[in-house]
């Protein structure tokens, strides 16, 4: 037990930078998603082919080359690190982690749309509705009750991705992980067993919710 | 949906005006690869007046010529594909396995099989990793082929029961008219059908495998990236820039080579139209976020031909 509360504070830090990574760069990838989205189903096709490139590109690289991209490349390249290093690195994770996660974002969004069947727009189309009216009042509603529930997991994915970032600088839960393993050899079993209480403590309510939206919005056709 | 419905055909001056804007895009990001390429080639000049070389110098990629760093490539290469092989089998092995105790009759499998799956499901694969590598000690390797497979198993799991849910029920009745038992009813009617199906989704979650392999490196194995961080300690940073563009190239091979089959086998033994579709808006959209390629568009959500 003594153990336990031992290593405390150094759970607790982790935790909040592992939410503060999961809201800041979930907040990111979601306006990124949001753009790539329409900008894959635009007119344009010169916009549509680039984001296909750039989920697809983004989509098949691991996390790990991503972060290491934003930690070890970036600042090669001129984007400087800040005075304070601790907040640098932690601001290039939330970009790696936010560009990581934008290309999933846009593909729930995208699918939602996709989900609503044809029929729905043929209908409001036939009754004499614009672009914008069918849009906003028939396509839009529907498919936002059938984007939220794959857009929650998303978010619980970028959670257990935020673990990721532990290895660059960043004292995130994973990261306090592994530091208590080292100091606390003797309690390996319960010190995992407590991170991985912090991080259900997150990934389980959120799919929960993900659930009871599913349920309780779905259009029923 | 197709979007086609949403606007009216094109006429002249909207095709001109979506030409025009074509064509200002292609511009547009045109300029930004050629102002991104430009700054990764310029020489920079730090404080001290020492001047370090465009990315695009020769000294900075000479190393190619070395075909020692070609050899750690490979054997990195070499080394992911076997990781990923072994937890490939098992995270089937394992998934087929939950999907059986999920959809057991008996409520003392169903439930301790559904608390063990949330576990698994929340927790990070890295974690997971770490996880098996110190509690049981099973050296690098394992460690990696375990926690993949089990944290893969489990996704899996869930999409082959969601396979199975979405079977007519008549399937099942089918089994037991014929004197099947509950049990070979499973296996001989329901399962290999639901497999079929559910191969799309399994075999993308098959590329989440192989990117995650990378997570490894918490307990040392010499995948890929980490072959690459190696190289970079050992030849210094001058080359990172180099040794981490091979390294993307080569994900980027084989993941798209990856999706690409899915996506061939998903055309080929997709869901039929209009029958075996899995249920819910959740396993319509491809529930999970780390998913890597585009779900097949389901038969059923696809505009009927329109006769022109």
């Amino acid at each position: 037990m003594d153990s336990l509360i031992d290593v405390m504070p150094l759970y607790l830090e982790g935790f909040g930078l592992t939410i503060l990574l999961l809201v800041v760069s979930g907040l990111g990838a979601f306006i990124l998603g949001v753009i790539i989205a329409a900008m894959r189903i635009s007119p344009l096709p010169s916009l549509r082919v680039f984001a296909v490139v750039y989920t697809e590109a983004l989509r098949n690289v691991p996390l790990l080359l991503v972060l290491f991209f934003c930690a070890f490349v970036l600042p090669i390249l001129g984007v400087s690190v800040g005075p304070d290093p601790k907040v640098g690195y932690l601001l290039l994770a939330i970009l790696g982690l936010t560009l990581y996660t934008s290309p999933f974002v846009a593909e729930a969004v995208r699918s939602g749309i996709n989900g609503v069947p044809i029929g729905q727009a043929e209908a409001a189309r036939s009754i004499g509705m614009g672009f914008g009216a069918t849009l906003t009042l028939v396509i839009l509603p529907q498919a936002g009750r059938m984007v939220v529930p794959p857009l929650i997991n998303v978010f619980i994915a970028l959670t257990k991705n935020t673990s990721v970032a532990g290895i660059f600088f960043v004292n995130e839960l994973f990261s306090g992980v592994q530091r208590a393993t080292r100091d606390h050899g003797d309690k390996v079993l319960l010190m995992l067993l407590f991170a991985a209480a912090l991080y259900l403590l997150i990934t389980i309510p959120l799919g929960q919710i993900a659930g009871y939206i599913e349920k309780k919005v779905r259009v029923l056709r | 949906m197709s979007l086609g419905v949403l606007y009216d055909a094109p006429g002249p001056k909207a095709r001109r005006r979506s030409l025009i804007g074509s064509i200002v895009g292609i511009i547009l990001i045109a300029a930004l690869f050629w102002w991104v390429i430009a700054t990764l080639a310029a020489p920079r000049i730090s404080a001290n007046d020492a001047v370090t070389p465009g990315l695009f110098d020769p000294s900075r990629w000479d190393v190619l010529a070395n075909p020692l760093v070609w050899e750690r490539f490979a054997a990195g290469v070499g080394a992911t594909l076997l990781m990923a092989g072994a937890a490939a089998i098992l995270a089937i092995a394992v998934g087929i396995g939950f999907s059986f105790a999920r959809t057991a009759t008996s409520r003392w499998i169903r439930v301790p099989a559904a608390i063990l799956l949330e576990f698994f499901r929340g927790m990070p694969v890295l974690l997971m990793i770490f996880f098996v590598f110190l509690v049981f000690s099973t050296g690098a390797y394992w460690a990696g082929v375990i926690g993949l497979g089990v944290y893969n198993g489990a996704i899996i799991g869930e999409a082959l029961r969601a396979g199975i849910l979405s079977l007519p029920k008549g399937q099942r009745e089918a089994g037991f008219v014929i004197g099947l038992t509950a049990t070979r009813t499973r296996m001989i009617i329901e399962f290999p059908q639901a497999f079929r199906q559910m191969l799309p989704i399994i075999l993308a979650q098959m590329v989440v495998l192989l990117k995650d392999t990378s997570l490894a490196y918490v307990v040392a194995y010499d995948e890929l990236s980490r072959t690459i961080q190696n190289m970079q300690k050992a030849l210094g940073n001058r080359y990172v820039f180099t040794l981490f563009i091979i390294g993307l190239a080569i994900y980027l091979a084989l993941n798209l080579t990856l999706s690409w089959i899915a996506r061939a086998v998903a055309k080929r033994s997709g869901p039929k139209a209009g029958k075996l579709t899995p249920t819910g808006p959740a396993a319509a959209l491809g529930a999970e976020g780390t998913r890597a390629i585009t779900l097949p568009v389901l038969e059923r959500d696809r505009p009927p031909r329109r006769p022109d």
